[in-house]
């Protein structure tokens, strides 16, 4: 019987939530590298029994780990990510200039085909790719060489990469968005990259309609579909269906367009989900119900998903890296929150449940479906 | 032999009960400790210092004989005491209030 592995990273820890193919009895087990802040955790569909984690600290630095055995035991890996040949500059806050220096990891991402293969986005903006299951880490440079990069200056959140696609069914094809920056595309394997911005408009830039300096907040596709593209941008949910190249407004009558997750269904591509949060300077649910949005039609066209999640007097926040699907089916659906509870509804969103209460704060979640 | 005090967090990545000993021969530097400290855990470069530019993270500090050490020449030997074993050298993450 299949079942499901929850990956949790927290401000104070890993966490790993186990259940069998019903997803309504679970073991909790944790916390892993307790105290210390992980990013992200994310496994690789070659084996599924390999998993990557970030962990990051602001006085310890960048510390990378894998496990070979779904979480058991975890080894130390290679955390040198040095900035390939010339470093340059980025704008700052205060229209300064400073050069480009790493700070930590926000995202690893294993590749479909090759479980030693595996890319991290990180802060200040940038890709690395390692071939060798973590241990060395090696600079796609042509993203951060892009002739846009001089002026590219950080959101509040840093100048982060903090979503990495790949295409499955091109192999040289991958997307990245990088906060108040935008997104890309690369169709060599991440060599060189175009910005993939047309259509998306954001008043709190200087030309609403640039070539960057748009707050991408996460990208999701679906395997089956890669040209169709779904974003949750600071404000405004949008859609393209041409890989990126144009981009179209698909907010519709949802009560907030302002968020950070978003994710498809596992076996319905039309089917998109994202959780509206008040606004950028309220981070929270709108009036204080915890409401996941489900559209069966791609876009426009959103209803309130509710069932089990708190409706009253909830002010928790749900971040860019919390929100992720099985490949169950029915689909199974998980994001994490700033509170701490992580729910999971394995009927496409129709009844929730939390799966734990009082975890720390939530950065990231992600689900591997096991055989 | 050469008394080092990690912080938890550090203790914790490297697996480490207690204090370290590390054998190190004269002259005794904090640059020398924290080479060898990397050499016998590996687990812990880059977590005290930057990898590439060997610069001692913001919020790491070095205390020896009850005094802050943390701004001096890390290619000058620590006090006696510490070189003799006899005082720790502690290496110190800084306190988060709130």
């Amino acid at each position: 019987m299949s079942s499901v592995r929850v990956l949790v990273g927290t401000r104070k820890g890993a966490f790993i939530l186990s259940s069998d193919g019903k997803r309504q009895n679970w073991q909790v087990d944790g916390p892993y590298f307790g105290g210390w802040e992980i990013y992200h955790l994310k496994g690789s569909a070659v084996n599924p029994n390999r998993i990557y984690a970030s962990q990051a600290s602001e006085w310890f630095g960048q510390v990378m780990h894998r496990s070979d055995d779904g979480g058991k035991t975890w080894q130390t890996i290679g955390n040198e990510f040095v900035y390939r040949g010339e470093v340059g500059t980025h704008q700052w806050f205060d229209g300064s200039i400073k050069p480009w220096a790493f700070r930590r990891v926000w995202h690893v991402e294993p590749s479909p085909t090759d479980a030693d293969t595996v890319f991290a986005g990180v802060e200040d903006a940038a890709i690395f790719r390692s071939t060798d299951g973590g241990q060395t880490w090696e600079e796609l440079s042509g993203l951060r060489r892009h002739g846009t990069s001089a002026d590219w200056h950080p959101g509040a959140g840093g100048l982060c990469l903090h979503t990495i696609l790949l295409d499955p069914h091109h192999a040289q094809r991958m997307f990245v968005a990088i906060s108040a920056v935008g997104a890309f595309r690369s169709e060599d394997g991440g060599e060189s990259w175009k910005p993939i911005n047309r259509g998306l408009k954001s008043d709190y830039i200087p030309d609403p309609e640039a070539e960057f300096g748009h707050c991408v907040h996460r990208i999701a596709m679906h395997p089956a579909r890669p040209q169709v593209l779904f974003m949750q941008k600071h404000w405004d949910v949008l859609r393209s269906d041409d890989a990126g190249d144009h981009w179209y407004e698909i907010s519709g009558n949802l009560p907030s367009d302002f968020g950070f997750v978003v994710a498809v269904h596992a076996h319905e591509p039309d089917t998109v989900y994202v959780v509206p949060i008040k606004s950028d300077s309220e981070h929270y649910p709108p009036e204080g119900k915890l409401r996941v949005y489900r559209s069966r039609t791609g876009g426009n066209e959103w209803e309130a998903l509710s069932n089990g999640l708190p409706q009253q007097n909830c002010y928790v926040n749900v971040l860019r890296d919390a929100m992720a699907v099985d490949e169950l089916d029915p689909c199974g659906v998980y994001f994490g929150t700033t509170g701490g509870q992580v729910y999971v509804s394995p009927d496409g969103g129709d009844h929730w449940q939390a799966i734990v209460h009082d975890l720390p704060a939530v950065l990231s979640v992600e689900v591997q479906t096991l055989p | 032999m050469i008394r080092v005090v990690l912080p938890a967090h550090l203790r914790l990545l490297a697996n480490i009960n207690g204090e370290v000993q590390l054998d190190l021969s004269p002259p005794v530097t904090p640059r020398r400790i924290v080479d060898e400290i990397e050499r016998c855990y590996p687990a812990l470069r880059g977590t005290i210092r930057d990898v590439q530019t060997q610069q001692r993270r913001a919020y790491v500090r070095f205390f020896a004989c009850r005094e802050d050490v943390s701004f001096a020449d890390p290619d000058q030997p620590v006090a006696p005491p510490v070189a003799a074993g006899e005082e720790p050298f502690i290496i110190l993450g800084a306190i988060s209030g709130g």
